[in-house]
């Protein structure tokens, strides 16, 4: 009976009215030691999860079996020590949970993780609801020595407790802090405390893990070297009181990608006024990094600066010149014009650090044996990072990951250490990794708990499936996907009904009656939200079980769908569409080409053939009616690698080609996808998951309208219609790519796409689609939306149960900021491997000519496009420790003028390609300028002539 | 920054308890000689008084007067130094007018009004100190001050509120976790019968779980339940022991 046990009850008071509230003591608390008898005998046994014989790393301090107890800060500074496999039985109280949840989300999030690892053997203790590991707050105590001191009584306690045990060894419990006086008082009360670092050096055989140690300042650190660069950061509190006031912003801190001197501070809120605010120079930067929310305040109007063109890079490997930083401060201030002062600010505190580990690579100290050594980080926008390290020779020209640990006024850079090498610098491994990290992008093999939620193998379809199931297997069910594709989510079909109307069938993988809804294989797929593909590797959202085998709709298998058919007649005019969860057995897995060669042939006349037939015929009728409704038809120049099959290096790039196939798949995907969206928004009209495109602002056109018209074309952009009918017209028969330029450019005025929930939102619509309403349904094996539009419609037809997330508009908007967050990193991501396996592929050819054409005229550059490569670069006329150019520049046509040649967009011209590998750390294209020649003033070019058959520079010199 | 953490990973709530404990219950039966019944009860730091008068005739206007059964006539209110905030409370605002409807309903259902008609029963509830479940601390209170009026009843009522967090019911919810805001149902329960008198609920919650949340309130009533008729024995007891010297 629960009321009848004994609990002691006592009262906490505090703040300034006075709150009361219960705290209830027990005595069921298990102490976690899987030796001890006496415990764990309550209503609800928990698994005891400290061992009984402690495995764990040697420790020449204490060779005894032992459990450790960190105190909070050990465990907010040192997570990355606990995570470590060797570092196991370890007591962590719920006083120092509570107060690291309290101070720092993600490392709260890294803890519970590691507590929830069996083979960690870690236990969480909850003594502030034990009868004997309660104490009381003192008068006069404050509350972090009171915690101290509850730390100490529960070390005390399991050392009381465990003697208690018939171990044959007593198993000691040592405490780790780093605080020096909670050590004194420990060992005065007779407990074993060490600090992090003592225990850490002392395990034998681990030296690495010495390396990962953070590097925390204690007091006597500090002082080490006594100049302050730094002003204090006011304590939180002050803080909050100068927002409120209005005498500090609150804001974002940004750091300038091309200048580690300056950043801009966007603020929080609507106001209009001052917005956007500049910090420049070190000092007032005050030890901000990119992605903290800071509190600035503003500079009287007299020392206010302009936003600096400069490009500075931080190159300094002394840490102790910062005369050099004020000289360089200066070079900031003396190009200011007057008109560009914008509000500048400096920072006076910090509210939460976004601080994530980092990839970059290590600068070796250029003192021997030296063990401080600098660390540059690939995201320019992160300062430069001091770690402590033994092994600096091997770290050198490695990819290594590093932790900021703190950031101390008398530093000029921040304190870290090293977390993690991820190989060789260059390497196709390593370049991948770091990609995926810095992109976010969650690419860990699936954890066990996930692989627990798949289907036991063999897998077959039961009774219980087919119950609420459409039996589609005699239909002539066929996929058509690109060569190579394992992961099939489509199929389709069409067949003459006999009232002389056709049904066409678009048949998706079943996904969601694998994955159900909260378990971990759910959560983890919500996570990833998208399957990434890089050139060489795929990144998937599912495990391959469900990727590639039993959600793929190969054929000759049975496989569970989801079919979406409609009835149409032969005007491709939908007369019925219905939804049905199906089981199907595609009779062929096709790619574009052999489809198409069906298609075209003339002997071909079996059933998939017929059936493809039906499909294009309509597909093209579907095709032409969208387009009259003012659907886009963009392009990007798509590019692909032909990579060796041995070496996995890239050896051709091949500009994707599209079939008429192609577009046959996507116009029924499209079709599908619109009928979906209007069942589930028909069925939830609050919380259907949707996807928009939003139209662009008018300005967006500005280039485009202006590139058109220095070719003499004019592109309307007042609506979808009217650009789609002038980008159609406007072709030029003596400059054929020029269309295919035009609509490149086109895509670049174009917003996102962006999937919302129809409940917080009232735009629907789809611009590039001119569709009023869409979705995504087709493709729920490497899109987690599509997962949710498959619950919602299996909900509105009755074929499944819905669940509270479902029906929770807020749940919804958070995963849907959360897929829209992976689909922008995914693509990064995979923009990124593009540009390095580029770079590969140019760095085995050496320097190549190539023709290309120019996209964007800039102030000191050209952007040109490559269509063989589909490769784009930009060229700069500026260049390091050579005499500039004279560079004029027009905004209103746009050209840019340099010495006496004019460039204009869409003007063909000749560069040549090399790899500039001079920073490792950033490889880059790098492109030249071949034709036309530069007219130097006045001088005649005395190398060669200007090559007067090149037709874009004729035209130039008429005008 | 982070909010509370309602629900321990460990399983265990804010003030200590599990899911399914209720807070300490204590309660007196007979705490006023002048009424005609009376009762107090400390849930947790809930504390509550009720006093019952009746039955009587009618007072005031006689036309309200039921021909085939009893009047019931609640009336709900807080003291002012109920809560953390001293506050003047008004009679009749609108939380107490709902409270003192909810407790007309409840208790019209479980006394056996039938047996006096024409006649009227006041039930008078206090709030002396607030931290939770305040209603259905009142319905408790009331049913021991029922019975110590003698007035027939059904059953027993007892109450207890059920919230949801993390996909866990808990029992008993106290301040800080009606605070949060999560779904919460009020449940006042005749536990012979596992009868509902009075369901009450509070913000949404998906039906997936209604079943779930109910269970835990019922399962919490019938705790009450225990200690309630504990009281009342115990109350019994001394009193006999008083009448038999
Ligand atoms: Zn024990």
């Amino acid at each position: 009976m629960l009321t009848s046990r004994t609990f002691l009850k006592r009262t906490r008071a505090g703040s300034v009215m006075k709150v009361v509230r219960e705290h209830y003591l027990r005595e069921d608390i298990a102490c976690g030691a899987a030796a001890c008898e006496r415990c764990g005998e309550g209503e609800q046994p928990c698994e005891p999860r400290l061992e009984a014989q402690p495995s764990g790393a040697a420790s020449s301090l204490c060779p005894a079996p032992h459990y450790l107890l960190p105190d909070t800060n050990v465990l907010l500074h040192q997570i990355d020590i606990l995570e470590d496999p060797v570092i196991t039985n370890v007591i962590v109280l719920q006083t120092v949970l509570q107060e690291v949840r309290k101070r720092s989300a993600p490392v709260y999030k890294r803890i519970r993780d590691v507590i929830a690892k069996p083979e960690k053997h870690f236990y969480s203790f909850t003594n502030e609801h034990h009868r004997q590991t309660y104490i009381e707050q003192e008068q006069g105590e404050t509350s972090n020595d009171r915690n101290d001191r509850a730390i100490r009584m529960a070390v005390k306690w399991y050392d009381e407790h465990l003697k208690k045990l018939n171990n044959e060894e007593t198993i000691q419990v040592i405490l780790l802090t780093n605080d020096r006086s909670n050590k004194e008082k420990a060992v005065e009360e007779g407990l074993t405390a060490y600090t992090c670092e003592e225990y850490i050096k002392s395990l034998i055989a681990n030296p690495d893990l010495v390396d990962r140690l953070a590097s925390v300042s204690d007091e006597g650190k500090d002082i080490e070297s006594g100049r302050i660069i730094f002003s204090e950061h006011l304590p939180l509190s002050k803080l909050q009181q100068g927002i409120k006031s209005g005498v500090y912003l609150q804001g974002t801190f940004r750091a300038n990608r091309e200048n580690y001197l300056e950043a801009t501070v966007w603020v929080h809120g609507d106001a209009e006024e001052n917005k956007e605010i500049i910090i420049q120079g070190l000092k007032n930067l005050n030890r901000a990094v990119h992605e903290d929310i800071v509190a600035v305040e503003l500079l009287a109007k007299d020392e206010w600066v302009a936003p600096s063109s400069v490009v500075l890079q931080d190159e300094g490997q002394n840490e102790d010149d910062d005369e050099n930083e004020e000289e360089k401060e200066n070079i900031l201030k003396s190009s200011i014009n007057k008109n560009m002062l914008r509000p500048s600010g400096r920072v006076v505190g910090i509210i939460k650090r976004n601080w994530r580990p980092f990839c970059g690579m290590l600068s070796k100290s250029h003192i021997k044996e030296a063990r401080r050594h600098l660390f540059t980080p690939a995201d320019r926008r992160i300062p430069r990072i001091r770690i402590e390290t033994r092994q600096a020779s091997t770290l050198e020209g490695q990819r290594i990951i590093v932790a900021i640990d703190g950031w101390p006024r008398n530093s000029r850079y921040p304190n870290g250490h090293f977390v993690k090498n991820l190989g060789t610098a260059g390497d196709k491994e390593t370049e991948t990794e770091v990609l995926l990290l810095e992109h976010d992008v969650p690419h860990q093999p699936f954890s066990q708990a996930v692989l627990n939620f798949l289907p036991k193998m063999p897998w077959s379809i039961t009774e219980e499936d087919m119950k609420v199931r459409e039996d589609l297997r005699y239909l002539c069910v066929c996929s058509v996907d690109p060569p190579g594709c394992t992961d099939i989510d489509d199929a389709l079909h069409c067949r003459e009904l006999e009232n002389g109307n056709l049904e066409a069938g678009v048949h998706i993988a079943d996904v969601s009656h694998f994955i159900r809804p909260g378990n971990a294989l759910d959560q983890e797929s919500a996570k990833r939200g998208t399957t990434v593909y890089l050139c060489e590797k795929r990144i998937d959202m599912v495990p391959e079980l469900l990727s590639s085998n039993l959600c793929s709709l190969r054929s000759n298998v049975d496989r569970l769908a989801f079919s979406c058919i409609w009835e149409m007649n032969h005007n491709a005019e939908i007369l019925k569409t219905r939804f049905t969860k199906s089981v199907i057995n595609s009779k062929a897995s096709l790619t574009y080409a052999e489809a198409q060669m069906r298609i075209d042939s003339a002997s071909m006349k079996d059933n998939i053939t017929t059936s493809l037939r039906g499909l294009n015929k309509l597909a093209k009728l579907l095709k032409k009616r969208r387009i009259d409704n003012g659907a886009l038809t963009l392009s990007s120049p798509e590019v692909r690698f032909h990579i060796d099959s041995e070496t996995h290096d890239p050896i051709d790039l091949q500009t994707k080609e599209l079939k008429e196939t192609n577009s046959m798949v996507e116009e029924f995907m499209l079709l599908a996808n619109i009928s979906v969206a209007k069942k589930i928004h028909e069925e939830f009209s609050e919380h259907a998951l949707l996807r928009k495109h939003p139209a662009p602002p008018p300005s967006n056109y500005d280039i485009l309208v202006k590139a058109a018209r220095s070719k003499n074309l004019e592109i309307k952009t007042d609506s979808a219609k009217a650009l789609a009918d002038t980008l159609d017209k406007a072709e030029s028969p003596d400059f054929p790519y020029l269309n295919t330029l035009l609509r490149i450019l086109a895509t670049r005025c174009m917003m996102q796409a962006v999937y919302f929930c129809s409940g917080m939102d009232n735009d629907f619509h789809h611009y590039g689609l001119a569709s009023p309403i869409y979705t995504h349904f087709t493709s729920p094996i490497r899109r987690y939306a599509d997962i949710i539009v498959h619950r919602l419609l299996a909900v509105a037809i009755g074929a499944d149960g819905t669940y509270p997330e479902l029906t929770d508009k807020h749940k919804l908007a958070d995963l849907c900021k959360n897929l829209n967050y992976r689909h922008k990193m995914a693509q990064y991501a995979q923009r990124a491997s593009v540009a390095f396996h580029t770079q590969l592929f140019f760095k085995n050819k050496g320097v190549v000519n190539e023709e290309a054409y120019i996209l964007f005229v800039r102030k000191n550059a050209i952007v040109v496009l490559i269509p063989k490569y589909g490769l784009e670069g930009t060229v700069f006329f500026e260049e390091k420790d050579k005499p500039k150019p004279k560079l004029s520049y027009n905004d209103e046509v746009p050209s840019l003028t340099v010495e006496k040649t004019t460039f204009y967009v869409f003007d063909k011209v000749k560069v040549n390609i090399v790899l500039d590998a001079s920073n490792i750390q950033h490889q880059k294209i790098r492109m030249g300028l071949l034709e036309p020649k530069i007219l130097e003033s006045g001088v005649p070019n005395q190398t060669t002539e200007l090559s007067t058959n090149n037709e874009p520079a004729k035209k130039k010199t008429k005008k | 920054m982070a909010g509370l953490e309602l629900l321990s990973d460990e399983g265990y709530r804010v003030d200590g308890r599990r899911a399914g404990e209720l807070r300490k219950v204590r309660a007196r039966m007979g705490v006023f000689a002048q009424a005609d019944g009376s009762a107090y009860i400390e849930q947790g730091n809930t504390k509550v008084l009720a006093v019952v008068y009746g039955p009587h005739e009618m007072r005031g206007s006689r036309s309200k007067a039921l021909h085939d059964r009893a009047l019931v006539n609640c009336q709900y209110s807080m003291a002012t130094f109920s809560t953390g905030e001293r506050k003047r409370r008004p009679h009749g605002d609108r939380k107490s007018s709902e409270m003192t409807l909810h407790l007309k309903q409840t208790f019209e259902a479980a006394i056996l009004t039938q047996l006096y008609p024409r006649s009227q029963i006041d039930i008078y509830v206090q709030v002396l100190q607030a931290d939770g479940g305040n209603y259905c601390a009142s319905v408790n209170a009331a049913t021991l001050a029922t019975i110590d009026a003698g007035i027939p009843m059904r059953d027993y009522v007892c109450a207890s509120s059920a919230g949801f967090i993390e996909d866990t019911p808990l029992a008993d919810l106290n301040y800080v976790e009606e605070a949060a805001g999560g779904p919460q149902v009020a449940l006042a329960l005749l536990p012979k019968s596992d009868q509902i008198a009075l369901l009450e609920m509070n913000s949404r919650l998906h039906e997936d779980h209604l079943d779930q949340v109910i269970e835990a309130a019922i399962k919490a009533c019938k705790d009450i339940y225990t200690v309630l008729d504990q009281v009342v024995r115990e109350h019994v007891h001394e009193v006999t022991t008083l009448l038999g010297e």
